[in-house]
């Protein structure tokens, strides 16, 4: 059986561009508005992220802080998370949804309630930032066999012995970090570089998805079209931020700069 | 499970590798003659190791009841503990061969230190803390940008402790390759619980050896009574005796319970705060049900954290040490008192372990010898005591 994210990646590679993945915040700026921004922006991304916030997040920059203060500000709970989660497949139920966050989250709701909550909403994959190789073993394994995609995290500092490792316990996706830096920081290593570093994890197994994150804005996501996914997040936070400093309406611009970022890799 | 539930190293990708780095090289130097004598070098004529241990006797006279002893860290240069853990970690920077070394603070002790070692030992310094705290620990800010370091104020969330350490973190995923990063006490990841509390140690060591020679042997009624924050100076203080019987020497650590009436505090032991994972480590945190870190109010800036060392997690389950809590009005109170009857002036951190030994001195015999680790100087306090107590 292949799963949403493997068909998302094969249907991108079918056009010859990248797959392209947004991150969003659940909760940002309202319950409500983030639901329509995720219906919306899905018509052009291939994969959605969607953030559970946390207040404590040791790897965020400040776009995606904000995003994330102002949602636990407005309100909100992980149940409503799930519940964006669900209603957002009832409409889409073909894009997949990725939930990202902190593990403290998790291991406050408790690891198997969370993960049934995951297989009962549709969640398609997991991304816990503090819960790196070979800390998530267990929980990793329990969520393949429920059917939800463990995303590991790779970055510039993972070693090669430590890569091996994390690739043969990896499922569909693997997700490279650009280059040291916190989510939103200015891409300090150049594209050719970054390619470089992917093409050596991506060499390791071909059958492995690896997306590349961090640094990824409408200028410089072209020049990494190469890989078999892109993930923007923060430059989607930072109009979220900009849009209601504005009043202006956040699905409106946020759609705009999805479609121009699909675009660029077209 | 044992200790297993609490610690461990719960970070990002990006730190796994500086994390494993830093591991090994610790793991290399504590065991390498050459480093320790060099520790040992620095501890005695840099620090000034050993700081004295004195017996306070209007206060005991005054309350009755036990012997209050002080141990007088706050003699160490610096005037806090914090100088420890700031001159093994400069050390450490130096043997990595990295230029550049940041840290986080609360009551500014910690970054005040950490900019007195980086100064010694030729490191460019960077220092975290809230706006919050830079407010109103201004003294220690004094010293800090006097020693060269850059201060970053931090302005998210409580814009204490918590957030300088959130902050700090995410600086050093940025700039691990050159960067060396001290997390200013036993908390974070499990490299940094082990490096502070190896460092600390120090004065339970020389208060082991201060015992024997006021009392010819180790005596057989003991309390240590030690404030705890994130946990560094309790630890230091304690680590000596933890295989001690409690019945002979019991442990009591003190948290910040924050204002008499206000709901929050910073004493997630004494709380029964739930387990979480807060900043790379699992403890007792103060957090709401989703596991959103609550947050914290103290009037010492030093203890206001909302989680605390795995360590006293590990001691408190094990009911090794025993753990309570100072309300701020107490601290004061204790201060007050203890500036009154003796010549010590102990900052608000450890009034709130003078406020437990006040309260339970009376009721014990004259052969019980309580120790308070008296573990900063009240300097960086000034403002903070002028406002609450009108003089000073």
């Amino acid at each position: 059986m292949s799963s949403l994210l493997k068909k998302a990646f094969l249907n991108a590679k079918k056009e010859n561009r990248p797959a392209l993945l947004t991150y969003t915040v659940a909760g940002d700026n309202t319950k409500k508005k983030s639901l329509e921004i995720l219906k919306s922006i899905s018509n052009f991304a291939d994969i959605c992220e969607l953030g559970f916030p946390h207040n404590t997040p040791i790897a965020d920059g400040g776009q995606i802080q904000t995003s994330a203060y102002r949602a636990i500000k407005n309100g909100i709970k992980i149940k409503d998370v799930f519940s964006i989660v669900k209603n957002f497949k009832k409409s889409k139920k073909n894009t997949p949804i990725i939930l990202m966050g902190y593990y403290n989250m998790i291991f406050q709701y408790n690891e198997n309630k969370f993960l049934e909550k995951c297989k009962k909403t549709k969640v398609d994959g997991l991304i816990v930032v503090d819960l790196p190789y070979p800390e998530n073993k267990s929980f990793a394994s329990r969520c393949k066999k429920n059917g939800v995609n463990f995303i590991q995290l790779v970055s510039p500092t993972t070693s090669q012995i430590r890569l091996k490792k994390i690739i043969k316990d990896s499922h569909d996706m693997l997700y490279y970090i650009s280059m040291l830096s916190t989510t939103g920081g200015k891409l300090k290593v150049s594209p050719k570089k970054i390619l470089e570093r992917y093409n050596k994890i991506k060499n390791q197994n071909k059958s492995k998805n690896v997306v590349i994150g961090f640094g990824i804005t409408e200028k410089t996501i072209k020049s990494l079209k190469k890989a078999d996914g892109l993930v923007v997040g923060s430059a989607i936070c930072r109009e979220i931020s900009k849009s209601i400093e504005r009043r202006q309406n956040t699905v409106t611009n946020v759609t705009n700069i999805v479609k121009r970022l699909r675009n660029k890799i077209q | 499970m044992g200790g297993g539930k609490f610690g461990g190293s719960f970070i990002p990708e990006t730190l796994k590798k500086p994390v494993e780095d830093l591991t090994n090289e610790f793991k290399r130097l504590r065991n390498n003659k050459e480093f320790l004598k060099k520790r040992d070098y620095y501890f005695k004529n840099y620090i000034g190791s050993p700081t004295s241990f004195v017996k306070l006797e209007n206060l005991s006279g005054h309350l009755g009841g036990a012997q209050i002893w002080a141990k007088v860290v706050s003699e160490a240069n610096g005037g806090a503990h914090k100088i420890y853990n700031a001159t093994v970690h400069a050390l450490i920077c130096k043997a990595m061969g990295k230029k550049y070394i940041v840290g986080d603070t609360g009551a500014g002790y910690a970054g005040k230190m950490l900019s007195m070692a980086a100064k010694k030992f030729g490191l460019k310094c960077k220092i975290f803390m809230g706006a919050k705290d830079i407010k109103r620990q201004k003294p220690n800010c004094d010293a800090m940008r006097k020693n060269g370091a850059e201060i970053v104020p931090v302005y998210s969330g409580s814009q204490t402790l918590v957030d300088a350490v959130s902050e700090c973190m995410r600086y050093w995923v940025s700039n691990c390759d050159n960067t060396h990063m001290c997390v200013g006490s036993t908390v974070g990841p499990n490299i940094f619980v082990k490096i502070c509390g190896w460092s600390t140690a120090q004065i339970s060591r020389e208060l082991k050896t201060q015992l024997k020679k006021e009392f010819k042997k180790i005596p057989n009624k003991i309390k240590l009574i030690n404030c705890v924050g994130g946990g560094s100076s309790a630890y230091g203080f304690w680590s000596e005796f933890i295989d001690f019987d409690k019945k002979q020497i019991e442990l009591i650590g003190v948290e910040a319970g924050g204002p008499k009436k206000s709901k929050l505090h910073a004493a997630p032991l004494s709380r029964n705060a739930k387990v979480g994972i807060l900043h790379g480590a699992a403890s007792y945190v103060c957090q709401n049900k989703e596991g959103q870190i609550n947050d914290t109010e103290s009037i010492s800036a030093g203890l206001d954290y909302p989680g605390v060392s795995p360590i006293h997690c590990f001691l408190k389950d094990s009911k090794r040490a025993r753990y309570t809590y100072a309300t701020d009005e107490d601290a004061l109170n204790a201060h007050v008192m203890v500036t009154k009857f003796e010549k010590l002036n102990p900052s608000l951190e450890p009034s709130h372990a003078f406020a437990e030994a006040i309260k339970i001195a009376p009721k014990l015999s004259k052969d019980t010898i309580i120790i308070v680790n008296s573990c900063g100087d009240a300097k960086k306090d000034r403002d903070i005591l002028r406002e609450r107590l009108g003089k000073h």
